[in-house]
């Protein structure tokens, strides 16, 4: 993304006026402007495919009728905060507000079983999403989470479409609270980040899963899938798990056992 | 003849510093005004010239790195921006950085130039541990 600029040439006139040695001097200032928080680890480099972030989901331990998860979710991300807009019906408004995760009964035909799961983005390998996104909003991070970037989101809402999981939303109306950690605007697409201001904080768990482990009932488990000796991935050596959809091969970050 | 001509000299150079005066009356010394942290601070993450005249260059390359990237470090997230250069009003709750007289909006409004960052992006700091505690009325536009 080069871009020119109108702006005249600042380190040439400095450099002819008089304050070239006061220019020079504060290009770069020290690090001692730069405040952190205190025993806050900030990622300093870049991404890399080092790690890639992923979901081993127990549907035997998600229990029907919680929805911790989806709760903890709404808080952290600040969707909670979003409201009604007026002359809109409760049916319009529970089909618009945006929702990362979705609590899914799914029943198998032939024995008539039940299974409980949370539907969320399933971060793929190779997200359709990504693929039909014309203006390159909807990309893939190095780790592996997959991410709307809202500056370059049209809202064309292509991404919605072509997503096989129903993970996305899209913001429908102006928005007045805006946390910090999830800018949010009329006209864009969202979805499960992951907790990627977690993740770049060092932390290295997502709200729903803390959530699930407090509820008592640890349905969720959160790691590197790239380490093999991290959580998740002994949990999918362990138990057999499977993707949703796994005959679109798009190699998913969250998987499911007990389904 | 060569009166008039004086005269004529005389009135560009009384315009051009009356111009000059008036340029002159950019927010400058009010810039760091009031009891924002930067108000205590020499310069931004770089010199004020500099910061004023390509700001908007380093926050557009910036929010790159923070998204793409996730580098979310204090000098290259907005919310770090907003952070050190919000005022807080006589109860101690921070001013919404893009009302008026404020911060951004000082500069904004003089250069007629309209800013969009925050149709999305929080114009007060809200908690950086408990994501999900509120601000308050503080955080609503």
């Amino acid at each position: 993304m080069s871009k020119t600029t109108d702006q005249p040439d600042q380190d040439r006139r400095a450099f002819i006026g008089k304050a070239a040695g006061a220019v020079a001097a504060a290009t770069l200032a020290p690090g001692v402007f730069l405040h952190g928080v205190a025993g806050v680890e900030y990622r300093q480099e870049p991404v890399t495919d080092k790690v890639r972030w992923g979901m081993l989901v127990d549907s035997n331990k998600c229990a029907d009728g919680c929805t911790a998860c989806v709760d903890a979710c709404n808080h952290e991300n600040g969707l909670d905060l979003l409201e009604k807009p007026e002359g809109l019906s409760d049916d319009m408004w529970d089909q618009q507000i945006p929702k990362w995760i979705r609590k899914v009964t799914v029943k198998d035909k032939l024995s008539g079983r039940e299974s409980n799961l949370p539907m969320l983005c399933q971060h793929c390998e190779h997200p359709p999403c990504v693929d039909v996104c014309p203006t390159g909003a909807s990309f893939r991070r190095a780790d592996g989470i997959v991410m709307v970037d809202r500056h370059t989101c049209i809202g064309c809402r292509y991404c919605m479409m072509a997503c096989p999981y129903k993970a996305r939303s899209f913001v429908h109306e102006v928005v007045e609270h805006k946390p910090t950690i999830s800018p949010r605007g009329k006209g864009c697409v969202e979805s499960c980040t992951f907790c990627v201001h977690r993740l770049d904080r060092g932390e290295t768990t997502t709200a729903c899963q803390d959530a699930c482990s407090q509820a008592g009932h640890k349905a969720i488990v959160f790691g590197d899938l790239n380490d093999p000796s991290s959580e998740v991935s002994q949990a999918l050596k362990q138990y057999p798990s499977r993707q949703v959809r796994a005959d679109l091969k798009l190699n998913t970050g969250v998987r499911y056992s007990g389904v | 003849m060569y009166g008039s001509e004086v005269k004529i000299r005389l009135l560009l150079a009384a315009v051009l510093a009356g111009a000059w005066a008036l340029a002159g009356a950019a927010p400058d010394e009010d810039w760091r005004q009031g009891n924002s942290k930067a108000a205590g601070l020499e310069h931004c993450v770089r010199s004020t010239d500099y910061m004023r005249r390509n700001h908007m260059e380093l926050i557009e390359h910036e929010r790159t790195e923070t998204v793409h990237h996730g580098v979310r470090i204090e000098s290259k997230s907005l919310a770090g921006c907003i952070k050190c250069h919000v005022q807080y009003d006589a109860a101690a709750k921070p001013i919404p950085i893009n009302s008026e007289e404020q911060f951004c909006d000082m500069c904004h409004e003089y250069a007629a130039v309209t800013l969009d960052c925050f149709q999305c992006h929080a114009t007060v700091p809200t908690p950086e541990t408990d994501y999900g505690a509120r601000a308050g009325e503080g955080d609503k536009q």
